[in-house]
């Protein structure tokens, strides 16, 4: 982890950053749409991978806290009639709050009963979201309408309908997280987690306090995965209870598998890749969950450490 | 119907749902006990029990007896053939690592369900009882098949016990539950009882769904109810204890048929659920204090 260049890194970043941004000049009108969504569920894999690959908590209910941030952000949209920047804010607050009580609770097992445990909570967030939805509108989901979804900055104002704009404010969210996480994993917090992984009961006894460090950990990427949720409702402008399904906790492992658990640009790889697989699979297959079975199983099997896992381990041994 | 005969028909049906329950949760305890692998697929295996009795009992004319014997025989020997194949291409390789089966256990869960959507199609279909005897009693008339699952489910779990504590076999599981080196020290073969084992298991699920689908139909969704209240009563039993699951299967079938006529049954499973979880966070070893390995 403690790499000599860090210059190289922050290039390689800062470099992700700007294809992304002049992708949105050259993209083709459905692959500009469905790269503002790709980079808005790459956060949401983000703050898994944060969980998952560096404090190596495995849990299966981060959907609650990507729908937390959905209905925090719509259901204050919605019902309140808030502005995006007000919304937004709420929505991360409600995945950090809701992260904080989770944590509070599901740290308290550890292995198999934490997954069951932090399964059994999204299980629990899902079912409220349907008793109530005379408020959440159920399974049929609320739409949120086009003119609740503009930002007023100033004299001018920015339509989150618009396929520009949407890009660039998805960029805006991703180039924000990706750069907060290279942060916290280069630092020192972020070596505390890495050390958990690697041996808990060693890094207690140097004086660290874990549990505290796992909390902060679990607060962390709830906040991420709910700014993933807030932003998903604001910008494409629909939040529905299948976002909180057991489906959408499974999502976000497999991506992160698949691009590299514990690297910083694993995440935007795997959302990507299993994106474009599923896309062009379904021109000639409605088989979608067979895919995604058959690449868990794969990729457990044959490639567990990922794609760039893989290719830090053979090539690039500096890769954050 | 007043509120006693009311209270007795929600009873009965919370012991049917208690006795396939059992069933399944028994399969997914086992394989947890004894492997220390958290099967996520456990429910669709339930599922693919359901319709393989479907496709085989239609696949057979004559009386419905007919079918429904076959199906009893058949599907679960397909279900646990189909589990051996899982536990050698899959499970094996990955050295039965608690976390590497887990995300596999999932991929299998999506695979299971797609082929069964493809194949099968997204109909709920009925399988015919074997027999349609109704009991009368003073209030109502209750399903004499629907009594006949419960003892067949408690003949199944009495034999399971029997197997588990009186025979050879069951002390060679025990002794890999209990110390997977010393046994294979021992000479055991520890792998040949691995598969044996998450088999077995598979094809407890697949017995219990062709005993309820005359009652509630094969749909390529129905495994997912299960798969939850399984994790819930093998958590509460205390894992890979048999008497806790058994007691623990009871419990919650009786108090989800009970709660569930009364109240919304989205308000009785969030509460069972947060319940559930609450147990699991602050008792792990599970209520009936069979301590976990």
């Amino acid at each position: 982890m403690r790499d000599a260049s860090p210059a190289k890194t922050y290039a390689l970043h800062i470099g992700v950053i700007a294809l992304l941004f002049a992708l949105n000049l050259v993209l083709p009108d459905y692959h500009q749409s469905l790269f503002a969504r790709i980079m808005a569920l790459a956060v949401f894999a983000m703050g898994y991978n944060l969980l998952f690959g560096y404090v190596g908590l495995l849990s299966l209910g981060h959907a609650m806290f990507f729908s937390a941030g959905l209905y925090g952000a719509g259901l204050t949209v919605y019902h309140l009639g808030w502005g995006v920047p007000e919304a937004f804010v709420a929505g991360v607050a409600c995945g950090a709050l809701l992260a904080l009580v989770i944590g509070l609770l599901a740290l308290r097992t550890s292995g198999v009963a934490f997954m069951i445990v932090t399964m059994m909570f999204a299980q629990v967030f899902y079912l409220l979201i349907l008793y109530f939805a005379a408020w959440t509108g159920g399974d049929q989901g609320l739409v949120i309408q086009q003119a609740s979804r503009v930002i007023a900055i100033g004299g001018a104002s920015f339509d989150l309908t618009d396929p520009t704009v949407r890009y660039m404010s998805a960029l805006a969210l991703f180039s924000i997280i990706l750069l907060v996480t290279l942060a916290v994993v280069r630092s020192r917090f972020g070596r505390v987690l890495v050390a958990i992984r690697e041996n808990e009961e060693r890094t207690k006894m140097l004086g660290y306090n874990t549990v505290a460090n796992k909390l902060a950990a679990v607060v962390a990427a709830g906040a991420i995965c709910a700014a993933s949720g807030a932003a998903y409702a604001l910008l494409f402008g629909y939040v529905g209870s299948g976002f909180a399904s057991v489906q959408y906790s499974i999502l976000p492992l497999l991506w992160v598998l698949l691009g590299g658990a514990a690297t910083t640009l694993g995440p935007l790889i795997g959302t990507l890749f299993m994106y474009y697989v599923t896309d062009i699979t379904s021109g000639f297959t409605s088989a979608y969950l067979l895919i995604v079975g058959v690449a868990l199983i794969l990729l457990v099997l044959f490639f567990p450490k990922g794609i760039l896992g893989s290719i830090r381990e053979r090539w690039l041994r500096w890769l954050p | 119907m007043h509120f006693g005969p009311h209270l007795l028909l929600a009873a009965l049906e919370g012991l049917v749902t208690s006795a396939v329950l059992a069933l399944t949760a028994l399969g997914l305890s086992l394989v947890f006990g004894v492997m220390r692998v958290v099967n996520v697929a456990h429910g669709e295996f339930f599922m693919l029990g359901a319709v393989l009795a479907w496709a085989v009992s239609t696949a057979i004319s004559g009386h419905p007896a007919v079918g429904f014997v076959a199906a009893l025989v058949i599907a679960p020997l397909l279900v646990g053939l189909v589990a051996l194949v899982a536990e050698r291409l899959v499970l094996r390789r990955l050295n039965y690592n608690p976390e590497g089966t887990i995300v596999a256990t999932i991929g299998m869960l999506y695979i299971i369900q797609q082929l069964a959507l493809t194949f099968y199609g997204p109909e709920a279909r009925p399988v015919e009882p074997p027999f349609s005897y109704r009991i009368l009693l003073p209030w109502f008339g209750y399903s004499g098949y629907k009594l006949s699952v419960v003892a067949a489910s408690a003949v199944l779990l009495v034999i399971t016990w029997l197997v588990l504590t009186r025979t050879r076999i069951g002390l060679i599981m025990r002794a890999t539950q209990y110390d997977r080196e010393t046994a294979q020290a021992f000479g055991i073969p520890v792998e040949r009882v691995y598969a044996g084992v998450f088999a077995v298991g598979a094809m407890l699920a697949a017995i219990a769904a062709v005993l309820i689908v005359p009652i509630s139909q094969a749909h390529y969704l129905m495994g997912q109810d299960p798969l939850l209240l399984s994790f819930i009563v093998v958590i509460i039993g205390g894992l890979g204890s048999l008497r806790g699951t058994v007691v623990a299967a009871i419990l919650i079938g009786l108090s989800d048929g009970i709660i569930s006529m009364f109240f919304s049954p989205t308000l009785a499973k969030i509460i069972a659920t947060l319940v559930v979880a609450m147990v699991l966070v602050f008792r792990p070893q599970g209520l009936f204090g069979a301590t976990s390995r």
